[in-house]
């Protein structure tokens, strides 16, 4: 982007167990620690062991919103990571590898190969970790920055592994910055210094943390790629944080359970990807039927089916619009980033226990399992609770309707265990005082009142909703319109694209229902011309919002591939249309991971 | 009724009798189901116990049997085919203090529901499981169950079932349930003792009742049972000794076992959990975090 100062990115190749992980974490962790924003993007595959891990760090003094276009400076851990890579090396980038065991290849102009004769470095450790360190010592020569910040984060991390451990991973890793500093050329312009110390999270760790922030006091989920990392968090901290959370034995149960935990008071949440959101369908259903508020997040990965278990995807739209069987209604959002995850999961909380229904969120792995720095200062870790219209305290009257029925649709909710309010819910259809209307005749009077009923409460809370607006300038040449995930990768795309002089601004899309389809009209009949940006192949979203809106747009741009867009991808895909050459244009993935 | 006891301080607790859990609702079975045994059965044992229906939550899945709820007065959800045992568990999990009753038949627990059946009873998590077992789908009108016996000819097994059916007793022993029952819904006496004890056990307790449909089901019926059900408590059998037990619960013949197969007193899951510890339900505790858990966490971060 034109006004940054500083604009950075690495990344670490290699096979799964090589410990990719390490050298990228104490790198990130002293980058944000100086203040600088972050945005980490880490390619895998679905193996413990071997196949190719790709980790790229991307640093700046300005907010980043993706992991970049290019790389500066990259760090071969095997021969693989090279072949695969250096072609995509620019000028004045640093390669970095092992020399005792890696050959470089053909290197293009301007590209400083910088070999490290490990063996020597590390007195020929049998430690092959180690390796990693004298990287990461080496990388910080070439950035310019200090031993000594290197030195104080090796001691903090390896602190717990005893000083022998400390003083080996110091002394390589000084090693590896000597060499490097006696023998290869530090990058032109130093890593500066932020304003003040900056911290990251996962998005998982954002959508956890929004959870407990909202008073989550049950959290459900089975184990699935890319959506573990909620539990893994909500599983750490939930003994401090008085949150129960159980690994059930299917996403049935985890569904089925969260509802339970949901009626008897607790807010209940659970978080899976597409596949398991397809099991947990059927009981989402159920809690619109019963009237019961939960939140299921779906972290999307690339389908249909298994699919690709560890690239991402926006292709499970329709799914959650059509999750379970029957016309309901439900809350559905997809969050553009981490720190818009976090905050939309009390809201969604709010939402859903004053409409008393269930609440989707749609994330991706991008979000998800992206890594990214944030402000603690954005964060807060106290959000407004409205619990809506939720009887607490016992009374002495009788005749309780549970699904009463109230001019604003909305029925007083009464928690189990309350004296004087000893009521059933039922996923058969119902009168306000629960009876099952197939336990008299199947009165077609009581089952219309019911529904309207679910639909005004539902609409009426559905108002508080802010309606999607453009961000940039009202006149811009090109609009483009995207959901979720893209919103980073767009507003990126529309600086470079104004660097290349065509003007755009961007309708992101972040509440998928209540969509708020008439303010979309307004917006979009004043643009001169749109853009559909989707991760995926069919233009779910493009099509949802035709069927809401009766709009079509100009163009789009596409990506199927597993892999996440680049900046560069939208902006290529908006110059070939201003061209009129395509009117959908599928990006060509360069970093083959 | 039960739900006009007063909630102020010193009002006198009236003790409840099996008519105040009666349901608002006349339960819609047909004539002679061993299902109405079940609910006479359940009623006499929540007022023998004491019981208040705003104490209790009855979770069922679907079926026949499953309209339960309806017809009982507590605290009630009737969820989905199958996952009564998965809401029970939430349920029980964020309200610790109910009295959680999980009903249902033999095709929604030990069929479409046989995943959470497993693995609540290996949890022990500490609710009653009732199961009216009445070898057959009826609510689908007369199809094969998964503890219907093998021969048996309905309208899926036109030619007689082929399958093995699964032993919901041997089953649940295996899985690690600490209190494992088999009634008869002819004989209320027995029935309700076996609920009442499995209400009071802190644990998973199944109690699977013989509770024979009438209209579909024309191979067990009230006689074949009345006829062989002999129970464990008239006989020298030791509830501890799970081997007996399982073998008690294997006889299929002229003799068929009822009674309390198996008692065990393991820590439950709530037990277990420390979150549970102190502070109440989870459900009435404060929502939010303190300033403290807030600055720990994003410390954490840095």
């Amino acid at each position: 982007m034109g006004s940054r100062n500083y604009d950075f990115a690495l990344a670490i190749g290699g096979e799964a167990g090589q410990g990719i992980a390490t050298p990228g974490d104490i790198l990130a962790r002293i980058f944000i620690r100086r203040g600088l924003h972050l945005n980490a993007y880490n390619a895998y595959q679905s193996i413990i062991r071997g196949g190719h891990i790709f980790l790229v760090v991307r640093v700046s003094d300005e907010e980043v919103y993706t992991h970049g276009d290019s790389m500066d400076l990259l760090l071969c851990l095997n021969q693989d990571t090279m072949d695969r890579h250096l072609g995509l090396m620019g000028p004045g980038s640093r390669v970095m590898f092992n020399a005792d065991s890696i050959k470089p290849g053909d290197a293009g102009d301007g590209v400083h190969l910088c070999g490290l004769p490990v063996g020597d470095l590390t007195d020929n450790s049998r430690n092959r970790l180690l390796q990693n360190t004298v990287a990461v010592g080496g990388m910080m020569s070439l950035t310019g920055l200090d031993f000594k910040v290197l030195e104080d984060s090796l001691r903090l991390r390896f602190q717990r592994q005893g000083d022998a451990v400390v003083e080996e991973n110091v002394s390589v890793a000084r090693a590896g910055y000597d060499y490097c500093e006696s023998n290869f050329e530090p990058f032109a312009v130093a890593m500066p210094e932020g304003l003040k110390p900056l911290a990251f999270w996962s998005g998982n760790e954002a959508l956890a943390m929004g959870g407990a922030a909202a008073g989550v006091k049950f959290y459900a989920a089975y184990p699935m790629s890319p959506a573990t990392g909620v539990l893994h968090w909500m599983a750490q901290n939930a003994r401090n944080l008085g949150i129960m959370v159980r690994q059930v034995e299917d996403e049935i149960g985890v569904a089925n359970m969260t509802i339970g935990a949901a009626h008897t008071g607790a807010r209940a949440m659970c978080a899976t990807s597409g596949g398991g959101f397809a099991l947990m369908t059927e009981a989402i259903g159920s809690a619109a039927m019963m009237e019961i508020p939960a939140v299921f997040i779906d972290v999307q990965r690339a389908g249909p089916s298994t699919g690709v278990p560890t690239k991402t995807e926006q292709g499970d739209l329709w799914q959650a619009l059509g999750a379970s069987q029957g016309d309901f209604e439900r809350f559905i959002v997809a969050p553009k980033d981490a720190l818009d995850a976090f905050n939309t999961v009390p809201e969604l909380f709010n939402l859903v226990d004053k409409a008393q229904c269930p609440g989707i969120v749609i994330s991706d792995l991008l979000i998800s399992e992206g890594r990214f720095s944030f402000d603690p200062d954005d964060v807060d870790m106290h959000p407004v609770i409205d619990r809506g219209e939720l009887i607490t305290e016992p009374s002495n009257t009788d005749g309780y309707k549970r699904y009463a029925y109230t001019e604003s649709g909305i029925s007083p909710r009464a928690l189990p265990g309350l004296e004087g309010y000893v009521h059933l819910v039922a996923t058969d259809e119902h009168d306000e005082d629960s009876v099952l209307i197939s336990d008299e005749f199947t009165n077609p009077h009581k089952r219309r009142k019911m529904v309207e009923k679910r639909a005004r409460k539902f609409q009426g809370v559905a108002k508080n909703v802010s309606p999607p607006a453009i961000e940039g300038p009202a006149d811009a040449e090109v609009t483009l319109i995207g959901w979720g995930s893209s919103y980073g990768v767009i507003k990126e795309a529309i600086a470079q694209l104004a660097d290349r002089g065509v003007t755009a601004n961007q309708l992101p899309i972040k509440w998928i229902v209540p969509l708020n389809g008439e303010a979309i009209i307004d917006i979009v009949s004043t643009c001169k011309r749109t853009i559909m940006v989707e991760n995926n192949y069919s233009g779910q979203f493009f099509r949802y919002m035709r069927s809401e809106t009766g709009l079509n747009v100009d163009g789009h741009i596409r990506k199927y591939d597993g892999e996440p867009f680049m900046p560069h991808h939208v902006v290529d895909g908006v110059l070939e249309q201003l061209a009129g050459k395509t009117t959908c244009y599928v990006p060509y993935q360069e970093v083959i991971v | 009724m039960a739900t006009t006891v007063g909630v102020a301080e010193g009002e006198p607790i009236v003790q409840l009798t099996a008519k105040d859990f009666k349901g608002p609702v006349n339960p819609d079975w047909c004539a002679g189901c061993g299902d109405f045994g079940v609910l006479n059965s359940l009623q006499r044992a929540c007022a023998e116990l004491g019981l208040r229906p705003h104490e209790i939550l009855t979770v069922s899945g679907i079926g026949c049997s499953s309209n339960l709820p309806g017809y009982f007065n507590s605290n009630g959800m009737h969820t989905l085919h199958g996952r009564a045992l998965a809401v029970a568990t939430g349920a029980k999990m964020a309200n610790h203090e109910l009295t959680v009753i999980a009903t249902g038949g033999d095709g929604d627990g030990y069929g479409i529901g046989g995943n959470h059946f497993v693995h609540t009873a290996r949890r022990n998590v500490d609710l009653i499981y009732v199961v009216m077992n009445n070898q057959i789908y009826g609510l689908t009108t007369g199809q094969i169950s998964p503890t219907s016996t093998i021969g048996m000819r309905t309208k899926s097994t036109p030619f007689g079932s082929v399958e093995m059916p699964v032993n919901p007793i041997t089953s649940a022993i295996m899985n690690g349930a600490t209190y494992v029952a088999r009634g008869f819904s002819g004989d209320i006496k027995h029935l309700t003792q076996l609920i009442v004890n499995g209400i009071q056990h802190k644990g998973f307790a199944l109690v699977d009742v013989f509770s024979p449909c009438v209209t579909f089901n024309h191979d067990n019926d009230n006689n074949f049972f009345k006829n062989r059900v002999q129970k464990l408590e008239d006989l020298d059998h030791d509830p501890s000794d799970w081997k007996t037990a399982c073998e008690k619960a294997m006889a299929w013949g002229d003799t068929i076992y009822t009674g309390l197969f198996f008692k065990e007193e393991i820590p439950t899951l709530g037990g277990r959990e420390p979150v549970l510890e102190d502070g109440g339900p989870l459900a009435f505790r404060p929502l939010g975090l303190s300033k403290e858990q807030a600055e720990k966490i994003i410390q954490r971060m840095l």
